[in-house]
Parts: C-alpha cells; structure tokens; sequence
C-alpha cells in the first residue's frame, strides 16, 4: 500500500514538474535551435543523477527514527507549500498555470537576446534549457530521494518518477507544443495531500508517537487531509465570494 | 558573499517558501511532540488538526496580501 503510493507521489510530482520543463525546453528550442537545447537537457539530467546518487545513500545512513523524523519534517514543510498554492489557486486567490502563456513569454524572450556560441552551442539556448530542467527536477529529485530513503526503496521512487519523465516527454515530442490541457492544479493538489499526509506521518513517528493501527494509519490521515482541505478550498472561495462580491456575480 | 546570500535565498525559497509562519508552526509542534513522547504520551492526534490549523492561518495570510 505504502509502496503504491510511493510510486503515485513520484509519478504525480515528476509529471507535473515534466510539464512544466517542456514548456521551458521547447520554447529554447524553438528559438534557438534544438542541438542547443538538447544539450542543456542532458547536463541538467546529468546533474541531478548525481544529486540523487549522493544524497540517497547519504540518508539511507541515518536510524530509521532519525531519518523519518529529518525527512518527514520537510516532506512536511515542502508538502504544505504545494498543497496551499493550489488551494489558493481553486479557491480564486491566485492565478491558474497557464503553459500557453509561458510558453509565448519564454519564446519572446529567447527570439530577442544575443546570439553568443560558446563549445559550438548557442549558449542561450542551452542554459534556459539546463535552468529549466534543473528548477523542476530538483523537486522531482527532493521527492525521489526523501520518499524512496525513508521508505527503503529509492529505486521504486526513481522508477515513479521516470515513468513520468517518459509519458509527459514522449508526448511533448508527439504534439510539439506546451501540454497546456494537462490538469495541472488538480495533479499539484493531490502531490500537495500526499506529500503532507506522508510528512504528517513519517515525522509523528520520527518524534516518537505510534500510530494506531500501524502503516494502515497513513490511510486515515491521508482522508483526513483531503476532507479538510477541501473545506479549505470551500471556505476561502466563500471568503473571497464576501471579499469581491461583484466578481461572484459574472 | 552575494553568490552564498542567492544560495541560501535559493534553499529558503525552495524548502520554507513564501509563508515562514507554517514551517515554524510545524517545527513547534514536532517538537512538541518529542516532548509529549519523552513523558510517554501517545500524541499520534495532534499533528494532524494542528497542521490544518497552520495550513488556514497560513492560507488566510496569503489570501489577504
């Protein structure tokens, strides 16, 4: 059960995060040339294989209450900062991710700067590409290694996670334009629930506490977290509704 | 120096992000926590409510900026 979610957390996050650095990529290589963007995507791939080959066997080290106390907490901390963006993002408070929009702004920006080739490549091109894939991947990374070490299966993490990288790449090579139908508040909503509900779960133990029930306990606060953040959303929209009353009324 | 403030700013932004206040609240009651478990109380209960206690305050903050 633990494991199936594991890989789930991994898919959604690394999915999400794919998107968003497609968007990114093929704006760079649009404008600048597909040998240069390419580039940047493998020396971000490159980095971060070695960000998580460091970092997993470097926790693993820890005792088990240890490590689920350090990695819970900021599963915790991390987890929460998802999970309130897209609430305030169903609720109205902040704008939904528009990869349309970014991807205009991204291809803009590329068209007008300098040309300077540094290694035969068009060195814009390359580090919007490398910036690009390395800012989402880190997350992609942080979840890998934090999940898979605490869960002891960093493989089953990256296994989740690559799946993602294949679907979400092999269909951005397929439509060559910005995944703009994707649901991305929903998928950012429920890797904000289980990244908190997992955090809640794995540092309650690491300070200590023993929950009822056993590994079953996580199904419990993963409801739990889901029911009230729906409330939330339900709560805010109604707060905003009071806020700008004549918004509610179009 | 300007090169080690981006790269704190960088983790901070990454980890704690736009509202400390939550990350806070969550460090106290995991505290709080390991202080109940040291005097053999089961809190398994708390962190739960308390943590969508801090997720509405937190929520609240933002919606009002």
């Amino acid at each position: 059960m633990s494991d199936a979610l594991l890989v789930l957390s991994a898919f959604l996050a690394s999915a999400v995060e794919m998107v968003e650095a497609l968007t990114i990529v093929l704006a760079a290589g649009v404008a600048r040339g597909w040998r240069s963007s390419l580039a940047g995507v493998g020396a971000a791939v490159c980095v971060l294989t070695v960000i998580v080959a460091a970092l997993g066997p470097a926790l693993t080290a820890l005792p088990l209450r240890d490590l689920r106390l350090f990695v819970g907490s900021l599963l915790l901390v991390f987890g929460l900062q998802w999970l309130r963006k897209a609430i305030l993002r169903a609720a109205g408070f902040k704008a939904l991710h528009d990869e349309d929009a970014v991807f205009v702004r991204e291809l803009e920006r590329a068209q007008s700067a300098d040309r300077l080739e540094r290694a035969g490549l068009d060195w814009y091109g390359f580090t919007l590409s490398f910036k690009g894939v390395l800012l989402e991947g880190l997350e992609i990374a942080f979840i890998v290694v934090t999940f898979g070490s605490t869960q002891g299966s960093i493989p089953l993490a990256a296994a989740g996670a690559a799946l993602a990288v294949v679907v979400v790449g092999a269909i951005g090579v397929s439509v060559r334009s910005p995944l703009a139908r994707v649901p991305e508040n929903t998928i950012k909503f429920a890797v904000g629930v289980l990244l908190t509900s997992f955090g809640i779960f794995w540092s309650a133990e690491g300070a200590g506490a023993h929950w009822p029930g056993s590994d079953a306990a996580l199904l419990g606060v993963l409801a739990f977290i889901i029911a009230s953040s729906f409330a939330l959303v339900a709560l805010l929209r109604r707060e905003r509704r009071a806020l700008v009353p004549l918004e509610a009324e179009t | 120096m300007s090169r080690l403030t981006a790269f704190a700013r960088f983790w901070w932004d990454f980890v704690i992000g736009d509202d400390w206040t939550a990350a806070a609240a969550v460090a106290v009651l995991i505290a709080a926590l390991d202080v109940l478990a040291h005097h053999s109380v089961n809190a398994w209960w708390l962190l739960p409510p308390a943590v969508v206690g801090a997720l509405y305050v937190s929520l609240r903050r933002m919606a009002r900026r």
